[in-house]
């Protein structure tokens, strides 16, 4: 190929990278008039004097000496190998560098080096990007627990005459913020508010909206004695905070009306609660309404309920909606099924609910789960 | 043969043992970079009249990745206590522990945790400290250790890329010679820690307690384990004999395997069983 370069044009002193054959004493034999304008030295400072691994900085000839010469003498050739030359003032000049054996006996290898200024500049860059990112994900991991410590809704309080209890158990890993919630709090001397909700959507959005409704159903309820009514406050309240998400939710009020409780109780988007007679049966308490801020015209309707020798139960889709390993949902019959099989008591109950679901999906939740179960006492 | 089954720890670090039954042991151990294949040209030599041992440390070559600990590979007696279980698992006592680099510090921690198993040390390049520090020479300053971990992490973006490109199981010519190449590689985590392990280490105050017959094997230009490294280990340790190659290169175990051999062997008793 030779002729094909004009004459007096040596391809090896013209080559448009650093070139260098380095001896079996690793001193630079030969370089080139590129590989001098990097190391910023005339050819009588290199050549014939200076070993090439005394050229790159202290880490690159440690990087030399323990990983690039043993591959070079197994495979004969390494390539994309990044060093930093030194020149004689102490600047850097960042390199790739390629290297052949071309001849074991004596050892003779060629290098090829071209610069890496703005690459290497890049490289910095996608390195702090990845450091970066690194900590980020760390800290939104973090977060996420932080935030779902403070989501995770308390033990139910005590309440007179009732016996209560109450479950949440977060989705997968338990490091996804979710949905689900349930509250259950004083509204008057003789009144409790029991809800129980979804909202829709996953992660700090929907994180963020469960926190807003739990509150907003704090603030509303005392002035809103009928569930429907707070319902439709939350409503409201939901559609002017102009979030994308929707909520489902079962609001309860109960009334000590001594000797017994009187439950009044609506339905936003939630399936129904569950009662359960002393002798197994099951039946349904609520009518269907529309998820809390969804529809402009919103429909809740309440129902009343004397508790006898009751226990009622309210649960989120992450029950009934849990998905075995070949598919199969729960179930609202598998539910039904369980809970007549179960004694009254509302602890055995949320306990039985919550391991069915998780052992149905092989304790892999796909979603959040929340039971809230009560009876007379 | 090779007969390696039925090892726990020996399988996953890919650990052989070779040579007729009832001749003296040579458990060889590479350093920082690559893996047992450094002893390729070493090794053999030896396969007639003694027992070798050959192992990947955790973390490189073909170890099993499960077999290394952040947590316990933090410091080089993690590496020791691996070493030794191999040597439990093969029922073998009265060993000689050949080790370049690092693997010499490790092979003083393992004859000071178990001195009937690990008798004999051979020192191949050793340094007990790299860094400077006061009157003592280790050849680096702290800011070097940051260039070589700042060089290495800027290698691992095209290694990273390779590793990828085997387990994809690309076919072609490419991959094949980075398979070639697969014997000189460290997990990129791995390859940091262990570079501050070794290169941030300091074992010269387990040396004064060494009561193996030691050689040390000395190049006199290297510049990994200078001169200074290999005397303070000779002055160190009592009774121990320097050997000087005139050569230079941190790896006379492949650039000048027949001395390396004929110092092991004057080194070693004449008849020793």
């Amino acid at each position: 190929m030779t002729e094909l370069l004009p004459t007096g044009l040596d391809a090896f002193e013209s080559a448009p990278c650093g070139y260098v054959v380095v001896d079996a004493r690793g001193i630079v034999a030969r370089a080139n008039e590129e590989f001098l304008r990097l190391l910023d030295a005339p050819a009588g400072d290199v050549i014939g004097l200076r070993t090439f691994s005394s050229l790159v900085s202290t880490g690159g000839q440690i990087l030399l000496e323990t990983h690039v010469r043993p591959i070079l003498d197994h495979a004969g050739v390494v390539r994309e190998i990044a060093v930093e030359l030194v020149r004689a003032d102490g600047g850097r000049v960042p390199v790739l560098l390629n290297a052949r054996v071309v001849s074991t006996d004596p050892r003779t290898v060629l290098v090829v080096l071209v610069e890496t200024r703005d690459r290497h500049r890049y490289e910095d860059y996608l390195v702090a990007a990845k450091h970066a990112a690194e900590r980020a994900s760390q800290d939104a991991a973090a977060m996420a627990v932080t935030l779902q410590q403070t989501l995770i809704p308390p033990e139910p309080p005590v309440v007179p005459h009732l016996e209560i209890a109450a479950a949440y158990r977060p989705a997968g890993s338990g490091r996804e913020v979710g949905g689900d919630f349930y509250d259950v709090f004083q509204v008057a001397p003789d009144a409790w508010a029991v809800v129980l909700g979804d909202v829709s959507g996953k992660g700090i959005q929907a994180a963020v909206i469960t926190s807003f409704v739990r509150h907003t159903v704090r603030s509303v309820a005392i002035a809103h004695p009928d569930p429907s009514d707070l319902l439709h406050a939350l409503d409201e309240a939901m559609r002017s905070h102009g979030s994308e998400h929707h909520c489902t939710l079962v609001a309860a009020r109960l009334e000590w009306e001594d000797p017994g409780w009187s439950i009044a109780l609506a339905l936003a988007g939630h399936p129904p609660a569950l009662i359960r007679a002393s002798d197994g049966r099951i039946t349904e308490l609520g009518v269907p309404g529309t998820p809390a801020g969804l529809m402009s015209d919103p429909q809740f309707h309440t129902v009343r309920h004397k508790l006898g020798e009751e226990t009622v139960t309210l649960f989120t889709d992450g029950v009934t909606e849990a998905r075995g390993s070949s598919g199969e949902l729960f179930g609202d019959a598998r539910l039904l099924e369980l809970l007549a099989g179960l004694p009254g008591d509302p602890h055995d109950i949320v306990a039985s609910v919550v391991s069915a679901t998780l052992t149905w999906q092989s304790d892999d939740a796909s979603d959040d789960i929340a039971v809230v179960s009560f009876a007379a006492r | 043969m090779p007969y390696s089954s039925g090892m726990e720890v020996g399988d996953t670090l890919n650990a052989t043992l070779t040579g007729p039954s009832g001749t003296p042991v040579l458990v060889f151990v590479h350093g920082f970079g690559c893996g047992r294949e450094m002893w390729r040209l070493v090794a053999p030599a030896f396969s007639d009249d003694f027992r070798v041992v050959l192992l990947d440390l955790p973390g490189s070559a073909a170890a099993d990745p499960s077999t290394y600990d952040p947590v316990r590979h933090a410091s080089l007696d993690g590496y020791a206590e691996d070493v030794l279980k191999v040597l439990d698992e093969l029922g073998l006592d009265d060993v000689t522990f050949v080790g370049h680099s690092v693997a010499s510090m490790i092979g003083v921690l393992a004859h000071l945790a178990a001195p009937t198993v690990v008798t004999r040390l051979v020192m191949v390049s050793p340094s007990a400290c790299y860094v400077d520090d006061g009157e003592y020479v280790g050849g680096f300053s702290a800011s070097d250790i940051d260039d070589l971990l700042t060089t290495m992490e800027r290698n691992q973006l095209g290694w990273q890329a390779a590793v990828a490109g085997m387990v994809a199981g690309a076919g072609h010519e490419e991959a094949r010679t980075e398979l070639e190449d697969a014997f000189c590689r460290t997990r990129p985590d791995v390859a940091l820690q262990f570079a501050e392990v070794t290169f941030r280490g300091d074992n010269r105050a387990d040396l004064p307690h060494v009561s193996a017959p030691t050689l040390v094997l000395q190049v006199r230009d290297d510049v990994i384990a200078p001169m200074t490294a290999g005397e303070f280990i000779h002055r160190q340790i009592t009774g121990s004999v320097m050997r000087v190659l005139e050569t230079r290169g941190h790896a006379p175990h492949l650039t000048n395997p027949d001395e390396v051999v004929s110092a092991i062997r004057d080194f070693l008793p004449v008849g020793v069983t």
